[in-house]
């Protein structure tokens, strides 16, 4: 025997026509500092991370970037638009992200007030809408609600990203049936966004079908986080296994695995 | 002593020379123009003609980059 089967190599997804291994995408923000944001997200193994735009802090113009620790040539920046609460805010902030790094595949996020933060759905549908029009290639972070994901989809967005739980929250998968029926709902990639906690988590959203996960305090939260970010590879690439490897049937009746032939009597 | 103009960068008062533009003032503030976007007036400025822009009175510009963010 050689290798695993399909745990590697040709086991591959695809969003907006780009092509990757990782099924786990990162979020950058919330490290203690630079350092360990790019030890964390190189322990990960993701191939996409997410960004935030924000004003350059004038008074230090020469403090050290992102991009000096997690270089975009080694990573798909995926900007997003994590504060903004309503669609000219969202469309604003992508626009510069464009202008910025030349990107036009990005994740939207538009978001009702705390403390959930549970997305802005009339706002999403808006910013979507103009998003597309103008080109970008939208993810899309959103409620786990199936008739809004089909929506999304069928106006362009790429990819379909329900919340697990609100942001930063850790409570996992609140909803999993809702994560599971937009899934089988759609024809663009399904990832859960925000909720993660920690490794059973993300292999429950993969072992539903997810084509990815993506998360950030789950790692960055951790009191190890090179760990976690392991941890989370290990999880994504094991819930994907055990998708494709096909789970048994749920029993509610012992079912012995030993045969009940040739017992000694 | 030479003519100033008052603009606003990322909210805060700034007094330029009248005819600055864009590039010199992001060279004045030191920032890598590779590494950042430019919003004027809420209208994206295109990186390639930060030299060509000259700044007006009451500009409000934005300069943003990239950060650590879910």
């Amino acid at each position: 025997m050689d290798g695993t089967p399909a745990m590697t190599g040709d086991d591959t997804w695809e969003v907006a026509g780009r092509r990757f291994r990782s099924r786990l995408i990162v979020g950058t923000g919330r490290y203690k500092s630079l350092e360990e944001t790019g030890a964390a997200i190189a322990a990960s193994g993701a191939e996409i991370v997410t960004v935030a735009v924000r004003r350059v802090n004038l008074s230090d113009p020469g403090a050290p970037m992102l991009q000096d620790f997690v270089s975009p040539k080694d990573y798909t920046y995926l900007p997003n638009t994590a504060g903004c609460h309503t669609a000219s805010e969202a469309v604003r902030t992508l626009r510069l992200a464009r202008e910025a790094g030349g990107w036009n595949l990005v994740k939207l996020e538009v978001l009702g007030p705390p403390p959930y933060l549970y997305p802005d759905m009339a706002g999403t549908f808006e910013a979507a809408e103009a998003l597309i029009k103008d080109g970008f290639e939208v993810m899309v972070y959103c409620a786990d609600d199936p008739v809004a994901a089909k929506r999304l989809e069928d106006m362009g967005c790429v990819a379909i990203m329900p919340l697990g739980a609100p942001i930063g929250s850790g409570l996992g998968l609140t909803n999993p049936f809702m994560i599971r029926s937009i899934k089988q709902n759609a024809k663009v990639p399904v990832l859960v966004d925000a909720g993660i906690g920690t490794a059973s988590d993300a292999a429950k959203a993969m072992e539903l079908g997810c084509d990815a996960v993506l998360l950030n305090s789950a790692i960055a939260h951790a009191k190890d986080p090179v760990r976690m970010a392991i941890a989370m590879k290990a999880a994504v690439e094991a819930g994907r296994g055990a998708f494709l490897a096909g789970r048994m049937p749920w029993n509610y009746n012992a079912d012995a695995s030993s045969p009940m032939t040739g017992l000694i009597r | 002593m030479s003519e100033t103009i008052a603009i606003t960068v990322n909210g805060e008062r700034r007094e330029v020379a009248a005819g600055e533009s864009l590039a010199a003032l992001l060279r004045a503030i030191g920032l890598d123009t590779r590494k950042v976007a430019v919003e004027r007036n809420e209208e994206i400025v295109p990186r390639s003609t930060y030299p060509e822009v000259t700044l007006a009175a009451g500009d409000q510009l934005e300069i943003v980059h990239f950060i650590g963010g879910g």
